[in-house]
């Protein structure tokens, strides 16, 4: 269902509802149909203090101070619920623009999962490279690095268009800044976390990190998580790996998280571990 | 161990017990992707009707992994008490069913039989059960636990108030945690999913949770759910935990991938019991859910339903005041739609409360999962209907931080609401104290977080 639809139908309910705004007309001209605002309105009827709930809706995404009816959702906040998670069901389908890539000079790898079809009901297949990809990095990946970046798409284009151009500057100067080597970065498509163990070993890295697509939530599909891990092997388990989420504007901004993963990434190189065995160390 | 059978003049035979489990499952994605699904519609039949001729002696005797190489399974055997076990051995699985739902059999019946049961035999009986049996079976079982509070006891309902921001911003937080207790969510356990791992961030939402629950003598719990060994050094270092969390597979690979061992676990247990802040005895939260293990490639070709039934036979050992259930949170690869998700939830609550396990259960779906609101709200009114202890109080469903949905304040309130279902005692004293309920019912001053001011 297209945005022109769900306007439609919420025209129609409307005017059965009464409602005076509402077009007479099935058929409309488009500066006629009916606008439905995006804009989330405190919904809580008579409130102790409404600067409160004004201020506390300043300052989290989370749909607070929205009221109800009897126990349920007023119908405005209810479709705008429905709205957003339509959306991010439509962004998991999205391919990253390539221009974008193109323009920061990222080459493009590919996993084992051809299409998104395989991509999302077998992990397995974006947990490699395909052959092709896997001769190219043999060949023209830069080898030895203390450091190489790998950005994916994961479940959300839309986190690597919005944050890719602030965020790898921000890692490179981080990183340039403790005197520490980093590698070409890369982009690799349809790519689970995994597939960072695979290309570690074939340009033999101390630190891998992958910048992925974390898949998209209601208040958000621009975010981006990284998933860092040192020297991963056959006995690499998920605990080995250290996970910094929430990269975007709205959470730890990319240039914040620049700072904050090549400070977690020189910890890692100095302990020579990541995930839990990190934390350890860092604790002691 | 007769594993062949004669169906409609066709004969099915399967190589061990393990791969007529896994057959016998109702689809799942996750058992299709790690290629143990049955292959067609007639094979998984023959698998349950193998599967229903099975003794219990049969499945105690062939583990689906070894004892000798598995944690879980040792875990599991350990505990198993061998006088009930061996009153129970010679029934078949078919034959374990129909005592389960007999009018003849009660919950304190039932609570005795679990302690006979392993895993694998309390997965497989689920394998001959529907959407009804499930519910009426488990609608028997109701364990109660305690922690600050009682939680379990016949007509009541609780939630965890799930308050996360994504930078964990405790201010944030704060308001979302108003919020919810606003619409009476908060009286299993206000419990704070960190975006940071680090001690610090975990102490100080610890801190934080503790201050505002002792300041507004709330009857509750807190909790931060970071990984186990980041409580135990919060917890050294001062930091009042009530509740301790951590997620748990059902097998022992799985549970390496989550970082986590027995060892560990009883080690947080001990020092909770010289330094942690609840009355206890139950002060361990866990959260499970069918998938992990073939999401983390650490499935040993066993099914993910019958995978959850191990981690139940592991979590048990701990008795913890809380068990969430939490399939759907992974994505389309382990449960594809709303349908397999309604499914696994419905055979987790009654594996769950066959553990004799103080079961919760948070029906959820990603964003690129085939679901949507209305499965979940299904989900929400049948395990509700079945007689889960708890469910998670998100702000209108959408968690902010993890990036799914989770049943709202809203939704929390209507399961009450339908069912006439109570909060727990104490809490409900508290909430008629705050003026946000009356009767059970949530007043016109409920659902304002500036009643806080």
């Amino acid at each position: 269902m297209n945005k022109n639809q769900i306007e439609d139908i919420v025209s129609k309910v409307l005017a059965n509802l009464g409602n005076t705004q509402s077009p007479k007309q099935p058929t409309q001209r488009e500066d006629d149909a009916f606008h439905f605002s995006k804009e989330d309105v405190i919904g809580v009827e008579n409130p102790k203090n409404k600067q409160t709930i004004a201020h506390a809706r300043s300052i989290t995404p989370a749909r607070i101070g929205i009221g109800h009816t009897g126990t349920r959702m007023l119908t405005s906040h209810y479709l705008n619920f429905r709205i957003d998670h339509a959306a991010a069901q439509d962004a998991v389908l999205k391919d990253v623009d390539e221009e974008i890539l193109k323009q920061l000079g990222l080459p493009i790898l590919q996993t084992k999962a051809e299409d998104m079809q395989t991509y999302l009901m077998n992990l397995d297949s974006g947990r490699r490279l395909n052959e092709e990809s896997e001769t190219w990095l043999k060949k023209n990946g830069e080898k030895g690095k203390q450091v190489q970046v790998i950005v994916c798409d994961g479940l959300s284009s839309t986190a690597v268009e919005e944050n890719i151009a602030d965020l790898l500057p921000a890692i490179n100067q981080g990183l340039s800044l403790k005197g520490i080597t980093f590698a070409k970065p890369l982009f690799v498509k349809n790519a689970r976390v995994w597939v960072q163990d695979h290309v570690a070993q074939i340009v033999n890295c101390d630190v891998i990190i992958s910048l992925i697509g974390e898949r998209p939530g209601l208040a958000s599909a621009k975010s981006i998580s990284a998933y860092m891990i040192y020297k991963p092997n056959e006995k690499t388990v998920e605990a080995d790996r250290t996970v910094i989420s929430n990269i975007h504007e709205g959470g730890l901004s990319p240039v914040e998280a620049g700072a904050h993963l090549s400070d977690i990434i020189a910890d890692m190189l100095k302990y020579q571990a990541s995930g839990v065995h990190l934390a350890k160390q860092r604790n002691q | 161990m007769n594993l062949s059978c004669i169906m409609r003049d066709q004969k099915y035979s399967f190589g061990s017990l393990k791969e007529v489990l896994a057959k016998a499952s109702e689809e799942k994605s996750g058992d299709i992707m790690a290629g143990v699904s049955a292959g067609s519609y007639l094979e998984r039949m023959a698998a349950k009707v193998v599967l229903s001729n099975l003794t219990l002696q049969e499945i105690y005797d062939n583990p689906v992994i070894p004892y000798e190489t598995d944690e879980v399974t040792r875990v599991i055997y350990d505990d198993i008490n061998e006088f009930i076990y061996n009153e129970m051995k010679s029934l078949t699985v078919g034959e374990l069913r129909n005592v389960i739902l007999s009018h003849d059999t009660d919950s304190h019946k039932l609570a005795r039989m679990s302690q006979g049961l392993t895993s694998e035999m309390i997965a497989a009986v689920a394998k001959l059960m529907s959407t009804i049996d499930l519910v009426l079976a488990s609608q028997k079982m109701k364990h109660q636990a305690f922690c600050n509070t009682l939680i379990g006891e016949p007509g009541k309902l609780a939630y965890r108030c799930q308050p996360n921001h994504p930078v964990d911003l405790p201010e944030g937080i704060l308001y979302s945690l108003k919020e919810g207790l606003s619409y009476g969510s908060g009286d299993a356990v206000i419990g704070i999913n960190p975006n940071n791992d680090s001690v610090e961030s975990v102490k100080r939402l610890l801190t934080m949770s503790h201050e505002f629950i002792t300041k507004w003598k709330i009857p509750t719990q807190n909790c931060v759910l970071a990984h186990i060994s980041t409580q135990i050094e919060a917890l050294q270092k001062g930091a009042p935990i009530d509740l301790m969390f951590q997620s748990l597979a059902g097998t022992q690979k799985g549970n390496e991938a989550f970082g986590v061992s027995k060892e560990i676990i009883d080690h947080g247990q001990a020092l909770m019991r010289k330094h942690g802040t609840s009355t206890g005895p139950n002060i361990f939260y866990f959260e499970t859910g069918q998938g992990s293990e073939v999401s983390l490639a650490a499935d040993h070709g066993v099914d993910m339903q019958t995978l959850e039934a191990r981690t139940y036979g592991y979590a048990r050992h701990w008795k913890p005041f809380m068990l969430n259930n939490v399939s759907g949170f992974i994505g389309p690869e382990t449960l594809f739609d709303g349908r397999q998700m309604i499914r696994a939830d419905l055979e987790d609550l009654f594996m769950g409360k066959m553990h004799n396990l103080p079961m919760g259960i948070a029906p959820t779906y990603t964003n690129h999962m085939h679901s949507d609101q209305n499965d979940q709200e299904i989900a929400g009114i049948l395990t509700a209907v079945a007689g889960a202890n708890f469910y998670m109080g998100v702000p209108a469903g959408d968690d902010v931080m993890l990036n799914y949905q989770d049943t709202s304040f809203h939704d929390d309130a209507s399961l009450r609401e339908m069912l006439h279902l109570r909060p727990l005692t104490e809490f409900e004293k508290w909430l008629e104290n705050m003026g946000i309920m009356e009767n059970g019912r949530l007043t016109k001053y409920a659902g304002d977080l500036s009643l806080f001011d």
